[in-house]
């Protein structure tokens, strides 16, 4: 089941909270949603899921309209809302067995899938605890948990990993990655590395537009018009190498990092790759080269470029 | 099962997990046995075999403790945000509606299931009349369930439980007591629309034993105006 989103906005007040947005989600597909605070990936997702009614335009999930069929498409959709709001005065159990019988899991299969979801979620020690007794981690696992339990098409996690640990995030990680396989799977998050860990596809948003839709390299590729290479260059002073690497064509800026070492820093000219030149220049000088690396532009850095201003 | 069966089986459980559901049945049988059998116009001192005055104070009891019953239905949820859970699962606003509704309304029906053995003390002592009896506890039902309808709005307006307690009574006090009395002090045709809109002139034609299709017909109109409120402004949902 796919997610099409169509010229999708939502207007609170004078605020345009989403403006104007579409994309589409295939199964087999993990989109990360990102962006600031306040950027709209909540109303988007909320309106996805059915809770908050569209504004304008319109969302299908497998072609059809949340407008029209909103009430029986809830039934392929597994969401974790934002802060994970849970009924803290419910044992486990007793939640992921209400949650089943409410998403029309057949009452012969509940006890099944919900020992299922225990066991994926790793709930067992605590599962005849009530949820309010619970560590955060674990209401995340069973925040997890509920959304999974009706074996849904679509996924939609609202940062699905806040407050796991390390471990946990790994586990969380490999669990959602599983999943992407077959399901349509959309997740935001504030924490880049996990996008690039568990998403095919990042799409951000800002003040309700899409900036950059693609996957984490294409977007490098786009943000970096200029490769950027560490080097360090042996038997010669650091000026006379400076001297002969400003020489070279496809070189735009060279840096002196650091005299003791002979570690610099260059910029290629935008467009063009410089490591050809510089290994023949080390060659013909009889220098020699002992690190060339590429900077790849850190997700951070395309974000932080995308996302003010 | 039924979405609105599975959330009202499920609103009901924790009304008995939250001790709410022990200590309103504890306090309605203690005021309304006291009242009946104890103390007051009590059924010794009417020497009849009649339930009348257990009736007119369960009128008043039931009165104020449907609010307690529903204040947190829906505010709660609002405050802690489960009703976003629970909305994006695979049932409609109207179902959550109805089976909290339901929740509440099942409730008080066992509240009254335990006042059965008066019956059976009274009949024991006198002749009773079991076509009042029976028509009594019918409108006392039916007032609850017009009272619940009317707290589950108050509920849905907020998400504070307090605010929804005091707003569902005094709604609820117009219909007890308000209109009986602009009643009385009107003459002509707004006199009769108070009168016709008073619940009390409804419930008490209904405990005497008379059935009026007049009277059906209202509670079931407060009960339907008050479920499509708390749905409408369910459905009016904003991000908080």
């Amino acid at each position: 089941m796919n997610i099409q989103i169509e010229n999708l906005s939502k207007q609170y007040g004078y605020q345009k909270a989403v403006d104007h947005i579409s994309f589409e989600v295939r199964p087999g597909e993990v989109l990360g949603f990102l962006g600031p605070n306040g950027a709209g990936k909540s109303t988007t997702m909320k309106m996805i899921t059915g809770y908050l009614s569209i504004g304008e335009g319109d969302v299908r999930l497998g072609g059809k309209s949340v407008r029209e069929y909103g009430d029986d498409l809830k039934r392929h959709i597994g969401y974790l809302p934002e802060n994970n709001p849970l009924y803290l005065d419910m044992p486990v159990i007793d939640y992921l067995e209400f949650c089943a019988a409410l998403q029309g899991v057949h009452s012969s299969d509940i006890g099944k899938r919900v020992r299922e979801m225990v066991r994926v979620c790793g709930l067992n020690a605590e599962k005849h605890k009530k949820i309010g007794e619970l560590s955060k981690g674990y209401r995340q696992r069973v925040g997890l948990a509920q959304a999974m339990i009706h074996d849904p098409e679509v996924l939609v996690l609202d940062e699905p990993t806040t407050g796991l640990d390390p471990n946990q995030i790994v586990e969380i990680r490999k669990l959602i990655r599983e999943l992407g396989k077959e399901k349509t799977v959309v997740l935001s998050t504030h924490i880049l590395p996990e996008v690039e860990a568990t998403c095919d596809r990042i799409l951000i948003i800002n003040k309700g537009k899409i900036v950059a839709d693609g996957s984490a390299e294409s977007l490098r590729k786009q943000a970096t018009g200029q490769e950027i290479i560490k080097l360090r260059i042996e038997d010669a002073s650091p000026d006379a190498i400076m001297q002969e690497l400003r020489r070279l064509q496809n070189i735009d800026t060279v840096e002196l990092v650091d005299k003791t070492m002979n570690r610099f820093e260059v910029q290629s000219a935008s467009g063009k790759s410089s490591r050809r030149e510089i290994f023949q220049l080390c060659v013909q000088k009889g220098w020699v080269l002992s690190e060339l690396i590429p900077i790849e532009t850190r997700l951070e850095d395309i974000f932080r470029n995308l996302t003010t201003n | 099962m039924n979405a609105v069966l599975i959330i009202a089986k499920k609103e009901l459980q924790s009304y008995f997990d939250s001790l709410i559901a022990y200590i309103m049945l504890v306090l309605f049988l203690g005021f309304s046995g006291f009242f009946t059998w104890l103390y007051g116009s009590d059924i010794f001192m009417v020497g009849q075999a009649t339930l009348q005055s257990f009736f007119s104070i369960a009128y008043w009891t039931l009165f104020f403790f449907t609010p307690a019953l529903t204040m947190r239905l829906l505010a709660e949820e609002k405050k802690t945000g489960t009703i976003e859970m629970l909305l994006t699962k695979a049932v409609s606003d109207r179902q959550v509606v109805l089976g909290k509704f339901l929740s509440a309304l099942m409730l008080v029906m066992i509240a009254l299931a335990f006042t059965l053995p008066y019956v059976i003390t009274l009949s024991k002592l006198g002749n009773i009349d079991a076509g009042e009896v029976i028509c009594g506890y019918g409108g006392l039902v039916l007032m609850s369930a017009a009272y619940i309808s009317i707290g589950l709005y108050a509920s849905s307006l907020t998400n504070n439980q307090i605010v929804a307690f005091l707003l569902a009574l005094s709604i609820g006090l117009f219909f007890h007591i308000i209109f009986d009395v602009l009643a009385s002090s009107f003459t002509g045709i707004p006199a009769q629309v108070f009168s016709t809109l008073s619940l009390s002139n409804h419930f008490e034609s209904m405990s005497r034993g008379v059935v009026d299709s007049r009277d059906l017909i209202y509670f079931i109109s407060i009960v339907f105006m008050g479920l499509f409120l708390s749905e409408l402004s369910l459905t009016k949902r904003n991000l908080n």
